[in-house]
């Protein structure tokens, strides 16, 4: 076995990332208070340049690297600039809101650089190695961006929840990894799907997989593994919600396709039946629950554990299509996560989080604009064409229907029809209700910029879905 | 020796972490020990597997796990130093200040 040297040209993105992830872990140290800004924009030229390199380097050829490890397919690429995407949205939303809270430090980007890097490991996993390493470097590093605003009490007891239920929800997953291997012999997931689809199915195979879907379905925050969700939503820092509910929920998806769909697809009708389990009660449960809920953060909490059931929909009708359709609800649903938590942010202040659904009345009358972009998100999450969650539910049903589950996409429909109703209720707050607090809102520059840009990305996305739809597509065939 | 004994040891320590979790309702250390087996019930089930099939990449993914346990110890650690600051305890019962 040699080492070919050009292998590490396709590792680009990632040899880049950890590098500053490293330099600026260093210069933050040489860095006077008045001078930190200099690790923000550090950081934020890692992303773009990031984003750069993974386009730069991608050729739209499925290679393997560093034998059989590491993979560098036109999935990956493409998850891979969503995720800088988001993630660059989550640091230029966090700067303002970080100094308001004397929280403006070094280690929240290079932690941050760190999750980064172990979702782009994730996305390019090829082995239970690799997955297992990509997930825990991206777990950890969250687990302390939960814990950042150290002395609040809330941000450490939802920091010890997301670490006893992570730990657990990895060592299920390892678990059902170590008899994967028992029974195949190998760590390659590819390798291991050719294996598996000559063995007959046998029951050490579905408790195997069995494991592997509990493991999953905890990082995703499908019912009934669902409980951490809402309190690391509610406690964590809202930057870090952010984080959490786009970027990580991206490289979740990409989990899911690498080790059910890859290595153990052959075992599809078994775990079909276990999604349909999940998918249904997180449709269930995530919307009814989301109705009663008075903090914002914590009833968009509830909607993530529903959109993770339509997620679920498209990735257990098992078609090229239907991995799309997931492919494609995923990526949207980043980007209206991201604006929606983004809003929060902008309305909080020093001392005050925004986090109530009070919080919002009448913000039409403070700024009608971002009003406007607030509807735009929250018409997204419930279908309303002609945004973009309306294109991402209706292929995710599409792709249902055609594997003739008819009955399963009523039930979606059902609930979120009744999803419908918590949204809505929130446009109604801001524009038919009275504020409290008159003081008309004017933002930073940056969340301006942010957060209109996310809302007409999520507007042009659902006027024009036909390039997004496409690429999803292509990377799947 | 056969290949049966480590798997059942695997599982019934595995078992026993898992019942450490939900069980136990009074100390978060007690949690990271549970914690901790669990990945040890793992390295159990990789070692025995690699052993058997006269392959090396499960005793790899060993000593992976075991690093990454180290530094997921260190992390808890923290979070729990950080919890006791701010609480002055680490009953488990007590982390419920956010319901609903």
């Amino acid at each position: 076995m040699t080492l070919d040297p050009g292998q590490f040209v396709l590792l680009m993105p990632e040899i880049f990332v950890l590098t500053m992830a490293c330099v600026i872990l260093v210069v933050d140290l040489f860095l006077s208070k008045k001078e930190r800004v200099i690790s923000y924009w550090l950081t934020q030229i890692t992303v773009v340049i990031a984003a750069v390199l993974t386009i730069a380097v991608s050729n739209g050829e499925t290679e393997l690297l560093f034998f059989g490890t590491f993979i560098a397919d036109p999935m990956a690429a493409a998850l891979k600039v969503f995720i800088y995407i988001v993630v660059g949205l989550a640091f230029l939303y966090s700067r303002h809101y970080l100094a308001l809270r004397g929280l403006f430090k070094g280690e929240f980007y290079v932690l941050g650089l760190f999750a980064m890097l172990g979702t782009m490991v994730l996305v390019s996993a090829h082995s239970l190695l690799t997955v297992y390493l990509g997930l825990e470097l991206l777990s950890l590093s969250l687990y302390a961006l939960v814990a950042f605003n150290r002395d609040t009490y809330s941000c450490s007891e939802a920091a010890m929840k997301y670490f006893v239920l992570g730990a657990l929800s990895s060592g299920m997953l390892l678990y059902g990894m170590s008899i994967l291997y028992g029974l195949t012999g190998t760590l390659d997931i590819d390798l291991m799907g050719q294996i598996l689809a000559q063995q007959e199915t046998h029951v050490g195979l579905v408790f195997a997989v069995s494991f592997i879907v509990v493991g999953v379905s905890f990082k995703l925050g499908a019912v009934p593994f669902h409980m951490w969700l809402p309190d690391v939503y509610q406690g964590a820092p809202t930057p870090v919600t952010l984080y959490i509910s786009s970027a990580s929920k991206i490289a979740a998806f990409a989990m899911v396709m690498r080790l059910l769909v890859e290595s153990v697809g052959s075992l599809q009708p078994q775990w079909e039946g276990m999604l349909i389990v999940l998918a249904v009660l997180s449709l269930a449960i995530g919307n009814v629950v989301a109705i009663a809920q008075t903090n914002l953060k914590r009833m968009l909490a509830y909607s993530t554990i529903s959109h993770i059931g339509f997620l679920l929909l498209g990735v257990l009708s098992g078609t090229q299509a239907g991995y799309a359709a997931a492919m494609f609800y995923v990526i949207t649903y980043a980007l209206m996560a991201a604006g929606a938590f983004g809003m929060i942010i902008l309305l909080s202040r020093a001392g005050f989080e925004a986090d109530e659904i009070s919080d919002f009345k009448g913000l039409n009358q403070r700024n009608s604009w971002f009003a406007l972009m607030m509807l735009i998100l929250m018409f997204s999450m419930a279908g309303v064409p002609p945004t973009v969650g309306f294109y991402a539910k209706l292929s995710v049903l599409q792709a249902v229907i055609n594997v003739d589950m008819v009955w399963l996409a009523a039930v979606a429909v059902f609930f979120a029809v009744i999803g419908a109703f918590y949204y809505i209720r929130l446009v109604k707050v801001m524009y038919f209700d009275d504020a409290e607090d008159k003081e008309p809102l004017e933002p930073h520059f940056d969340l301006r910029f942010g957060l209109t840009a996310n809302g007409l990305a999520v507007l042009l996305l659902g006027l024009f879905p036909g390039s997004l739809m496409a690429l999803c597509h292509q990377v799947m065939s | 020796m056969v290949l049966a004994d480590f798997l059942i040891l695997g599982a019934v320590l595995f078992g026993l972490s898992v019942a450490g979790i939900f069980l136990n309702r009074k100390n978060v250390i007690i949690l990271m020990m549970a914690i901790e087996l669990m990945l040890l019930a793992v390295n159990m089930n990789f070692i025995a597997f690699a052993h058997f099939l006269g392959d090396t990449a499960g005793q790899v993914f060993v000593f992976f796990i075991l690093t990454v346990a180290a530094a997921e110890a260190a992390i808890g650690l923290a979070i729990l130093v950080v919890l006791f600051r701010n609480r002055r305890t680490i009953n488990v019962d007590d982390l419920d200040t956010m319901k609903g």
